[in-house]
């Protein structure tokens, strides 16, 4: 495998932190000149990380040694197949929730829009950050970055609610974080001498210079518990809490950049810090296979009783998310690829759902399903984007869902772990359970008369049965969703390039077997 | 005459006479005093910095008082680690003097300024004999020095104060006295005072009873000054009713120089095989600092008055200090030495931010932070970079020194060390997401209207000055290690 070195990766991290330093220069006086650095910043960043494909994609790997703090901290960029795949999900829908998010706040007049930008901005340099980092400090230093910058963005409202939220999101986050990932962290410099990441994993070499079962089994259990942003269960409950978030920051930071890089570096620790002989060895993988299995089924039970359409796409997040956890857990070929593909998969489906709760509310005001009765009719765009979303969500063809479950179901018969497949099926028909009423409702029913929501005017209280206000969201959010919409579909049909990548991963990662 | 030269004497002599003569000017001419001052501790600070040069370039620097050979003279030794101390005392005494001027005038009667500045001067000359002698009466002589001027400097805060610097007098005399006999032990037994000459002298002495017992007064001593729990009682009284400027010196400053004194005790007057092997010293001070961290942080968690917070975070901190020192290992020396200049930087950035809103607010509570993000935006920032470097969080400061403590006290293989500290971490999230959240978020509530209003620049620079150097100092950590804390290692680390 060849080593380029190139500042590339540490300009795809830095454009949006130079957009954000202009965004807060330029204010809210100049707001359409405040919003063109946003926009300029994610196309950028995307043209940036789309340019190092070529080079991954030729089997090279990427590097760039930015500061060296002290032997063992180096901040340091290495960008391989898996740091780009994650790396061009999160720029390229980045992109997309630009123009969704300036749509979304301009429509609903929130304030503080400055700080909202210049939050985002920092968040998608952090989150390019993890995607590129080369060792577990880098890692954990844009992992923090991400936890505090979100933080303004979760509390935005400044409601009670919200900042119930907002301390509930920073508390599970940055304080499992600095308790034990953190002391996993230096165990493992400890341990290994080094914090580099390395396709078959640092610690693969300790057991043999006697490092016991359990002691390992400790890190292994410490990192689970500190990478809280995985949403693993018992500590997933930080993501419905943040759901008091504006959509935008749900949709791209809750079903993309935060959790993502959240089961991204768990990911990142199967493969890279543990590898995956180890792990077999210790009889890890399965375990944690069936820890996820499980965050799977009771997130999708809690998802069911949810009226909140936010909270039950959060709950379906946390079900989602264990998803990628269960695939990399399996520890074979088929399972990390199905692992690697839901990543990309799970955003674009994630992000397209809640684009359209936000548009709902932001057309209607309506939060609560019960409310969305024969909204279809009103919305069809918005609605027809959350059915393909729905679906991709439940596996059908030809969604992409389809193809990361598909993957994982090998996966699990590689692994010769067959209750996995009864996991995945139940999972799908709760998936259904709680997605299909949303859509038959929306497109079936009649509406509820018109005293079921609050904001009621005039209109509203007289009894008429529709509600002749209700149309489209601005444009300005419809068609980013179906943008992605579209990207859901697409993903069955082409998923080539993504599934390239991912064997570049695989074959790294089992290479030398 | 060569300053170069005479650089570890001037930096004594300087203040010491600039404190006099401040009270002259003084009666003269009161607004005069913090020129002064400025100048004398400017001066201080570029010594200090020319004996680091030094120090770094041609190694330990030996001056000979008088010309009085040791060990019947006093002897200045200056190495790696006393260079460092000295730095980190002129840097925080001469920012926070800049810092004082408006705070002061805000908070003390216009009489009583020139008695501050002759105070805050001779307390920088204790500190810094502290810092360069090489002698461990010399130490005692300025402990006293620092100690007196640091008694007076908190009685006049506000009215609390006479009675909490009262207590903090019985507490320090009381450790004056413990390290007093510890001395005078020493000097029964060797007939010596020199730290290079007893460090030759007592390893014959290590079975006698009367160096243990010389031993353990110095460390209950040093203790009760440093504020080690559990003797830290007066200290919460003592830097919450103490005027915001002195809490700042003070805090930042008096902790770290009692902690190098107690290094010097531990690893170079004795050695530290004796302080580890033939007495269980170490694992004492060890799970003291366990105790240190949990109660302190808890008891932070509990507070409600931002400087009383402070005060009980900073006795954790003392526990983060000694416990790197007591695992006995090279990660957790650099650790050690590496927090008492981080924590310098954070405890004095805290506390100024405190005199910051006490000056605009008037109310040390921490509900007075509400909404200043819009009124105070600099401030904040600074104290949102001090609070995450409190946390923990990389790239600032305290994550680094923290990463050695921990390191540290595994490669020592306590893991229950390793979990005080990272459990210290996780209240300290807690208490500063406390006050983040009221600051960033609650003042959307506020109905005043918010327009800037920040403290003035004679505050806001050194504020923000010392916010920059947490970020910046973190970024330099290996270089710090690498030039100046490797050499401090004790041998046999």
């Amino acid at each position: 495998m060849d080593i380029l070195v190139s500042i590339k990766p540490v300009l795809a991290m830095a454009v949006s932190l130079a957009a954000a330093f202009l965004i807060l220069i330029t204010g809210e006086s100049a707001r359409n000149l405040r919003e063109t650095w946003t926009i300029l910043a994610a196309v950028i960043k995307f043209l940036i990380v789309a340019s190092m494909l070529p080079q991954i994609l030729d089997n090279k790997v990427i590097e760039y040694t930015l500061v060296s703090i002290a032997p063992g901290l180096l901040i340091k960029f290495r960008v391989d197949a898996l740091g780009i795949f994650f790396g061009l999900t999160a720029s390229f829908l980045w992109i997309i929730t630009s123009f969704y998010s300036i749509g979304y706040v301009r429509s609903s007049n929130e304030h503080a829009q400055t700080r909202y930008f210049m939050c985002f901005s920092i968040a998608l340099s952090a989150t390019m950050g993890v995607a590129f980092s080369a060792n577990m400090f880098t890692t954990f230093l844009f992992y923090e970055i991400i936890t505090l910058c979100t933080f303004p963005l979760v509390g935005h409202k400044g409601t009670q609610e919200a900042l119930k939220g907002a301390k509930r999101y920073l508390t599970y986050l940055l304080g499992t974080s600095v308790a034990f990932q953190l002391l996993a962290v230096i165990l493992t410099y400890h341990t290994a001498g080094t914090l580099d990441f390395s396709n078959h994993g640092i610690m693969s070499a300790a057991r043999d210079r006697g490092a016991s079962d359990a002691f390992l089994t400790v890190i292994f259990v410490l990192y689970m518990a500190g990478i809280t942003k995985a949403a693993m269960m018992p500590f997933h409950s930080w993501l419905p809490a943040a759901m008091v978030a504006p959509t935008p920051v749900s949709a791209l930071l809750h079903a993309v950049a935060v959790v993502k890089t959240g089961v991204f570096v768990v990911v990142k620790i199967v493969l890279h810090i543990f590898g995956i002989d180890l792990l077999r060895q210790l009889g890890l993988g399965t375990a944690l296979a069936y820890f996820s299995s499980f965050t799977i089924i009771v997130a999708s039970v809690i998802a069911l009783k949810q009226d909140n359409l936010k909270r039950r796409l959060a709950y379906s997040t946390v079900s989602q998310l264990s998803y990628v956890i269960l695939g990399v857990a399996l520890l074979t070929p088929s399972g990390i690829t199905g692992s690697i593909m839901h990543i990309v998969i799970h955003a674009f489906g994630k992000i397209t759902l809640f684009f359209t709760a936000g548009a709902i509310y932001i057309a209607s005001h309506k939060t609560e399903i019960s409310q969305l009765d024969g909204i279809g009719k009103k919305m069809p765009f918005t609605m027809a984007a959350f059915t393909v979303g729905a679906l991709s969500m439940i596996g059908l063809p030809p969604f992409g869902g389809f193809i990361s479950k598909w993957y994982i179901a090998i996966g699990s018969i590689e692994a010769r772990e067959l209750p996995i497949i009864l996991v995945i099926a139940t999972s799908t028909i709760l998936n259904a359970c709680y997605f299909l009423p949303v859509v038959y409702a929306a497109f079936f029913k009649e509406p509820k008369p018109a005293h079921t929501h609050s904001h009621g005017s005039d209109a509203y209280q007289s009894p008429v049965t529709h509600h002749p206000s209700i149309h489209e969201a601005p444009a300005m959010m419809v068609v980013p969703l179906i943008v992605t919409a579209i990207g859901v579909v697409a993903l069955f049909f082409s998923p080539s390039r993504f599934l390239e990548l991912a064997k570049i991963v695989v074959s790294s990662v089992t290479g030398g077997n | 005459m060569n300053i170069q030269a005479q650089a570890p004497v001037l930096i004594i002599i300087i203040p010491l006479l600039a404190s006099l003569i401040n009270i002259l000017i003084g009666t003269w001419r009161r607004d005069l005093c913090y020129p002064f001052a400025l100048i004398v501790l400017g001066s201080c600070l570029l010594l200090a910095f020319n004996i680091m040069d030094t120090v770094i370039n041609t190694g330990t620097i030996h001056y000979r008082i008088g010309g009085w050979a040791p060990p019947w003279g006093i002897e200045y030794v200056i190495d790696h680690l006393n260079a460092f101390i000295a730095v980190i005392v002129t840097s925080m005494s001469f920012i926070v003097s800049v810092y004082s001027r408006r705070s002061i005038e805000k908070e003390l009667r216009a009489s009583k300024i020139p008695y501050f500045y002759t105070l805050y001067i001779l307390l920088t000359t204790g500190l810094l004999g502290i810092t360069v002698t090489g002698d461990v009466f010399n130490i005692y002589v300025f402990l006293e020095i620092t100690s007196l001027a640091g008694y007076a400097l908190i009685a006049i805060g506000d009215e609390k104060a006479p009675m909490a610097s009262f207590n903090y007098v019985v507490m320090g005399t009381i450790g004056a006295c413990f390290y007093l006999l510890g001395v005078g032990y020493l000097y029964i037994m060797t007939g010596s005072l020199n730290i290079a000459d007893l460090q030759r002298l007592l390893p014959d002495l290590y079975g006698s009873t009367v160096i243990l017992v010389a031993f353990a007064f110095f460390l209950i001593g040093v203790s009760i000054k440093i504020a080690f729990f559990p003797l830290h009682t007066w200290l919460p009284d003592a830097y919450t009713h103490a005027p915001s400027a002195v809490s700042a010196v003070v805090a930042s400053t008096m902790t770290k120089v009692g902690a190098y004194v107690m290094i010097r005790i531990t690893f170079t007057v004795f050695e530290p095989r004796f302080s580890s092997e033939i007495i269980p010293m170490t694992s004492i001070l060890g799970w003291s600092s366990v105790l240190a961290i949990i109660s302190g942080s808890v008891l932070a968690l509990a507070q409600t008055d931002f400087k009383r917070t402070l005060s009980y975070i900073l006795i954790a901190e003392v526990g983060y200090i000694v416990i790197g020192l007591s695992v006995g290992n090279r990660a957790g020396f650099t650790g050690s030495v590496l927090h008492i200049l981080n924590d310098a930087f954070m405890v004095a950035c805290l506390f100024m931010v405190a005199g910051a809103v006490v000056y605009k607010k008037g109310s040390r509570n921490i509900d007075a932070f509400t909404g200043l993000n819009k009124r105070m935006p600099f401030t904040m920032a600074a104290f949102g970079i001090a609070a995450i470097s409190m946390i923990g969080v990389p790239p600032t400061a305290g994550f680094f020194s923290k990463w050695y403590l921990v390191l540290g006290t595994i490669e020592a293989g306590q893991w229950v060390f390793a979990s005080a500290l990272l459990f210290s971490s996780l209240i300290n999230a807690v208490i500063f997401v406390r006050i983040l959240e009221k600051v960033y978020f609650n003042g959307e509530n506020v109905s005043i209207p918010q327009s800037r209003d920040e403290v003035p620049l004679s505050m806001l620079f050194p504020v923000i000055f010392m916010g920059a150097g947490i970020l910046v100092l973190g970024l330099y950590s290996g270089d710090i290690i690498s030039s100046v804390i490797q050499h401090t290692v004790p041998k046999g680390f």
